[in-house]
């Protein structure tokens, strides 16, 4: 399994992604062969999936973001499948979690304004199948957003 | 008015997918030149649209088996000051996420812990001993998928 050196490598590229390899080598005490052939390694047994770039939709001009919680009629088989497939079809969703627990799915929704959220959600989310009750809470301030594991 | 266009889109829709694609190979497959292409990105940059990178872990292997997801609502609103519960709540390593939301709860945790039984320390120790935290409700993550939303 891991050792202390693959854990600091992985926890400092938490802080910083975007790290040059000798940079990581220095700060995890180590040499950038021995880093690079590590994270080759994580990622050839899949713990490193990849980077990706995280996207400021405020700066896009999308100044609202809501948190639909929905509760869905599970009297119907099919309930779950439908409203994840129509879900993925409406543009605005930018994250779809399912839940064990009161909620069963959450989507992460995005709008210009006010107006613009109510459009999306009398528009498309009323329209989504098989919704028992649906809640919103509306992002006021994100404090810590780091994902990061406390590995 | 936008100042960004389709082929800006494009170049964060892949960044988001994979973040350490070069100005060569995001180029190529735009049909953009390397320079022009490394101008986008870094326009996009300067004006906080990308907005970092993140690395993609895998949780489970790495030890975390559990994602939980808890509603907070402060107890005694208006007596505790927001800051306290703040700074100490974005404190607790196993919190990856907290947001400010306006509904049925004041934040949002993502939580990770290695079992239920671990995250059940967490919860008793860490969150309920936190500063004027009230009722609390927690729905176990069991998917989650992101999409690239508007672009």
């Amino acid at each position: 399994m891991l050792d202390d050196l693959d854990r600091r490598i992985l926890r400092f590229l938490q802080s910083d992604p975007a790290a040059p390899m000798a940079e990581v080598a220095e700060r995890c005490q180590s040499q950038p062969a021995t880093v690079a052939r590590r994270l080759e390694r994580l990622k050839a047994q899949g713990i490193l999936r990849g980077q990706y770039a995280v996207i400021d939709w405020a700066v896009l001009g999308y100044a609202v973001e809501v948190s639909l919680r929905f509760t869905l009629d599970k009297t119907n088989a099919k309930a779950f499948d439908e409203f994840l497939t129509a879900a993925r079809e409406i543009r605005q969703v930018i994250a779809i979690q399912t839940f064990l627990g009161r909620v069963d799915v959450r989507l992460s929704v995005i709008a210009k304004d006010m107006a613009d959220y109510q459009k999306l959600y009398r528009n498309e989310i009323l329209n989504l199948p098989h919704i028992l009750e649906l809640e919103a809470l509306m992002h006021v301030a994100t404090l810590k957003t780091a994902e990061a594991l406390p590995l | 008015m936008t100042p960004w266009d389709d082929l800006d889109f494009a170049l964060l829709r892949a960044l988001s997918q994979d973040a350490t694609q070069s100005a060569g190979s995001l180029g190529r497959f735009l049909g953009l030149s390397q320079p022009a292409t490394w101008r986008r990105i870094k326009r996009l940059q300067e004006a906080g649209v990308l907005a970092g990178r993140r690395i993609d872990l895998d949780a489970e292997a790495l030890g975390f088996g559990v994602t939980v997801f808890l509603g907070v609502k402060l107890a005694t609103k208006g007596r505790v000051s927001l800051e306290d519960f703040e700074r100490a709540v974005t404190a607790i390593p196993e919190v990856q996420t907290v947001q400010h939301v306006l509904g049925l709860y004041d934040y949002r945790l993502r939580v990770v812990a290695r079992d239920i039984s671990d995250f059940e320390r967490v919860l008793r120790r860490r969150i309920m001993a936190l500063p004027g935290v009230g009722d609390v409700e927690a729905n176990v993550l069991l998917s989650e998928e992101r999409l690239s939303g508007p672009l």
